[in-house]
Formats: structure tokens, C-alpha cells, sequence
């Protein structure tokens, strides 16, 4: 799988200055619009800033909101830290299993969906809690979360 | 020790006139608005507790021309979102708060480093950022405020891996010392302060050291803002005076079932119940980042550590051994004893190394991964082991 980032990375490197501090902006925002970093946009980030393809890979590959492998269009990422855990988190993700029919890790055929474990996202009183991009959704159960699913569906 | 009881606070939430707070504090000398912080004993409220006047005023014994102010709003320990509720209330006085640092320590430039799970928050903060820069402009004063964001490490909390992020690098903590108050963010002198910190400085200038230090105890002064989460029947932000008990603390959260509180998220305390009345929630007793969760006699203690465990061994930047390897080891640990592939005596064995990674880890991440593991093994020994 592979996007076609056109000038992006050469518009981001104009915005953000293309200095080492430059890049983690960068890499974010390439995550925003596409979802994750192919091999070939770290290679032209590497290339604007002037810095070898390695460091770019070293960075993005410490974070897990950075991901270097194939996601899809709406990656859903499931609190599983212990309030979550403790308020139903494994029947939202086995709701969402089935509508969607992957498993955690993986990404539906046409690359819509990717279904993720993530740590403490930081809404424990509204447990559980998923986040779906940026935009959390709280206090699920699975009626709800197949509604939240099903309002990304198109 | 004199018992003050849980009394519910409104500073942090409080709406103030940002620009008449700034005016004072501009008007202030910047020695004034140190002792004024100094005096009021505020003590950091991310956790760790380092006195804030101390922190500034290291900072502005420092010679550099070129220093910074860093909020810190990385909020990532399990159990806390109280910086989130801060952020999304009054981000204003965050803003203000970094303001009189700034000119505290004699600072023109600040960043703010978010979590990325809180990105959505951006638009509004960007908002209310504008309208702080055109403020702190009218009162004629010069200080520029800059959005860094997280992207998904819990380490990224810990304040030089997350100038290591604001760089540009992997969150790989440094070896200290330096300090950040000589050697922060670009290497140069750094004020890294949390964000409910930032907001409380601001809420001294208004109301004075000697008005606030009529709040809380000799070691925990003023109030503080709690997450309460797990099971109960009141989860949610509560901001409450300093020096109450654990046992106060249930009696007001619990569902009546308590058996235990999870003091300080992951890398905290847990106090089982028999503790709760002798146990003060503060510097004195056990300290709290603000994040609280309560587990009643429903829940394993042996899932609890788990969880925690598996969180710590997922989150470990990987750069030192006794925190990579040792993580791991502790987790495994507690999965052998529990198939019954180790005798029960092994678990002192495992208590051993949160020793070792206690004394031999790099940074507070590893530091600290002891406290929950023995606080809870110590306490709930069965649980761990049937």
C-alpha cells in the first residue's frame, strides 16, 4: 500500500523550518493526513532536512501514534489500561472485531478501519474510552460503539 | 499532626481576570514573585514535588540570555486527566502562569508539550492562545507561547525525554545532572513546570502566599486537583485541600466496598484498606500526581499489577537495562508464580530486583515501577499467588 504525498513534504519542511526540531511537527502532520509513514516519505522528510533516512526512521519508530506500518483511513486505538480494563474494555473490542471482522493489529480489506490497543488515553472517569483518530469517544458499551463505528462507515 | 478533613477547593476552576493578574505580577520585581512562590511552598503537581520556587529561582540564577519555560502537559500516568479538564477549562491561566515564569526566570519564549491523545483539544487551545499573545501585548510585556506535540510515549512525561522530543529525538530520558534549570530544552536553562502547577503559581500572585498557605499542611500546601477514577459511584476532577486521609478520601469516593486506592497512577502507591486511616495523601504521607482509583474487593489485585506491569514493560524506552530487562522479568515473574511454575517464595526474588531497579535505573520510569509492585505484593500477597 502506498500514497502519493505530492508536495507535502516540501510545504511541511516550508512551514515548520526544516531544522532537527522541525521534525516530529512534520512526521505528525504527514500522520494526520494519511494515517502512517511509508518508506518513501521518510526518505524525502530525511531529504529536506538534510539528515540521514535512518534518524527519521529511529524517531518515528519511538512512537506508536507514528506508525511506520500501513494503517487505515480511521485507526481506532482501545484504552486497555486498567480503569478500561476494569469497565468492559474486552467487550468493545470483540464488538468491534465482529462488525468490522479483524482482529486488533490488523486493517479491513479496504483499508478503512485498523483496529489498535493503546495505554491510558486519559479518560478513566468515562471509562472505557477508544479514540478514533483524534476525536475520543467515551463511556462506550458495545450499542454504542457500533453506532460510533457505523457513523465512519460510508 | 492536626486532622483537616476533605474540604472541597475552587481555585483552579476559578475564573479570574487574566489581564489584571498579569499586570500585577508584571508590576512586581522579579525577586518579588519569586519569594511570593517560595513562601506559598507550592511543591510541583505533576508528581514528583520539586518546590516550584526553588525550580525558578535556579533558573534565574542562571546566566544564559536564552532560557525557557516548559509546561509539561504530557499527562500520561494511568489515572490522571486532570491536566486535560485544566487545559479544556482554563487554558488562559496556563498561558498566564507561563507568563510570570517567564518573567520570573527572565524567559521570553515558552512551548507547551501535549500528549497526542489530547490533539483534539488544539483548535480551542489555539484560541485561546491568540487571544493570550494579543493580551500579554496590550499590557506591553513580551512573551511568545508554542504548541509541541506528543506522539503516543508515556516517557515523553519525563522532562528530559521530553525535550529530547521537542528536539526532534527519540524520548530517551538524559543523565542527570545537568539539570534542566542549567541545561533543559536546546541545552539551554529550562523552567519545566506541570501544567496545574503553572495555574496554581498564577492563583498566588492573585491571592497572595499568605492567603494560599492557609490551605493544606506544613509539607503539602494549598490544594490540589485530583482524578478519581475505578469503582466508584463519583468518578470525575475534584480539586480538594491537602492533608486529608485515605480513609476521608473513601469515605467521601468509595462505593463501600473499598479494599484498596491506588495512590498516584502506575508509578504509585497502593494502600490497602487497613492503612487507609493512617495514611495522609501529600508529600507526608504518599504523594499523588492526582491520580486516585479505587478497586473494590471484586476486582484481583493480581490483575491490577498486571495490567500495570504490562503497561510499564510497553512503555520503558528501552535505553537502560535494568528498566528494559527488569520489566519484563517482573511481569513474567508474577505469571509463573501464578501457574504455580514458581514456589511462592520467588516472589521475594522479584521484590529484589524492584529493589535493583530502584537503585540502578536511569530515570523516574524505572524508579518507580517498584512502588506499585511492592506496595501491592506486599499487600495483597495471596491474590498475587491463588
Amino acid at each position: 500500500m502506498m500514497y502519493n504525498t505530492g508536495n507535502l513534504v516540501k510545504e511541511l519542511a516550508e512551514r515548520h523550518g526544516r531544522k532537527r526540531d522541525s521534525l516530529m511537527p512534520i512526521l505528525q502532520e504527514i500522520v494526520c493526513k494519511h494515517n502512517y509513514l511509508t518508506d518513501e516519505v521518510m526518505v524525502d522528510v530525511a531529504k529536506e532536512l538534510d539528515i540521514s533516512a535512518a534518524e527519521v526512521y529511529g524517531t518515528a519508530s519511538f512512537y506508536s501514534f507514528l506508525d511506520t506500518q500501513p494503517r487505515g483511513r480511521y485507526v481506532i486505538r482501545v484504552c486497555k489500561t486498567i480503569t478500561c480494563s476494569m469497565k468492559g474494555k474486552n467487550d468493545i473490542i470483540s464488538t468491534i472485531e465482529e462488525i468490522l471482522k479483524i482482529k486488533v493489529g490488523e486493517t479491513t480489506p479496504d483499508n478503512q478501519f485498523s483496529l489498535l490497543e493503546t495505554n491510558c488515553i486519559g479518560w478513566c472517569h468515562k471509562a472505557p474510552a477508544i479514540l478514533i483518530n483524534d476525536m475520543p469517544y467515551t463511556e462506550l458499551t458495545p450499542e454504542k460503539v457500533i453506532d460510533v463505528i457505523k457513523g465512519y462507515m460510508h | 499532626m492536626k486532622n483537616r478533613g476533605l474540604t472541597k477547593v475552587d481555585l483552579i476552576f476559578e475564573t479570574i481576570d487574566s489581564g489584571k493578574v498579569l499586570s500585577k505580577a508584571f508590576r512586581m520585581s522579579n525577586e518579588e514573585i519569586l519569594k511570593e512562590i517560595l513562601d506559598s511552598g507550592l511543591r510541583g503537581r505533576g508528581g514528583a514535588g520539586f518546590p516550584t520556587g526553588m525550580k525558578w529561582k535556579f533558573t534565574a540564577a542562571e546566566k544564559d540570555p536564552e532560557k525557557y519555560i516548559v509546561c509539561n502537559a504530557d499527562e500520561g500516568e494511568p489515572g490522571t486527566f486532570k491536566d486535560r479538564e485544566i487545559l479544556d477549562r482554563a487554558a488562559y491561566k496556563v498561558y498566564g502562569g507561563m507568563a510570570i515564569a517567564g518573567k520570573a526566570i527572565g524567559s521570553k519564549k515558552g512551548y507547551i508539550y501535549l500528549r497526542g491523545e489530547y490533539r483534539f483539544l488544539l483548535p480551542q487551545l489555539y484560541m485561546e492562545l491568540d487571544k493570550f499573545h494579543k493580551l500579554i501585548k496590550e499590557i506591553g510585556y513580551d512573551f511568545n507561547i508554542e504548541y509541541r506535540m506528543g506522539s503516543g510515549a508515556y516517557i515523553c512525561g519525563e522532562e528530559s525525554a521530553l525535550f529530547e522530543s521537542i528536539e526532534g529525538f527519540r524520548g530517551e530520558p538524559r543523565n542527570k545532572p545537568p539539570y534542566p534549570t542549567t541545561s533543559g530544552v536546546f541545552n539551554k536553562p529550562t523552567s519545566i513546570n506541570n501544567v496545574e502547577t503553572l495555574v496554581t503559581a498564577m492563583m498566588i500572585i492573585d491571592k497572595g502566599a499568605a492567603e494560599y498557605i492557609k490551605l493544606g499542611t506544613k509539607d503539602s500546601r494549598g490544594s490540589k486537583v485530583f482524578s478519581v477514577s475505578g469503582d466508584t459511584p463519583n468518578p470525575g476532577i475534584f480539586e480538594l485541600e491537602l492533608g486529608m486521609t485515605v480513609k476521608q478520601f473513601v469515605d467521601e469516593f468509595g462505593d463501600g466496598d473499598t479494599k484498596a486506592v491506588q495512590v498516584g497512577g502506575a508509578s504509585g502507591f497502593c494502600v490497602p484498606r487497613k492503612k487507609f486511616e493512617d495514611t495522609i495523601i501529600g508529600f507526608e504521607g504518599v504523594p499523588t500526581g492526582g491520580s486516585m482509583k479505587l478497586f473494590n474487593s471484586s476486582r484481583s489485585m493480581y490483575n491490577v499489577l498486571h495490567n500495570y506491569l504490562d503497561f510499564f514493560t510497553e512503555e520503558s524506552c528501552g535505553q537502560c537495562t535494568p528498566c528494559r530487562v527488569g520489566c519484563q522479568q517482573l511481569l513474567k515473574g508474577i505469571e509463573r508464580v501464578k501457574k504455580g511454575e514458581e514456589k511462592s517464595l520467588y516472589l521475594h526474588e522479584l521484590l529484589k530486583l524492584a529493589d535493583t531497579m530502584k537503585i540502578a535505573s536511569k530515570c523516574g520510569l524505572g524508579q518507580s515501577v517498584g512502588n506499585a509492585f511492592k506496595s501491592i505484593v506486599e499487600n495483597f500477597r495471596e491474590e498475587i499467588i491463588y
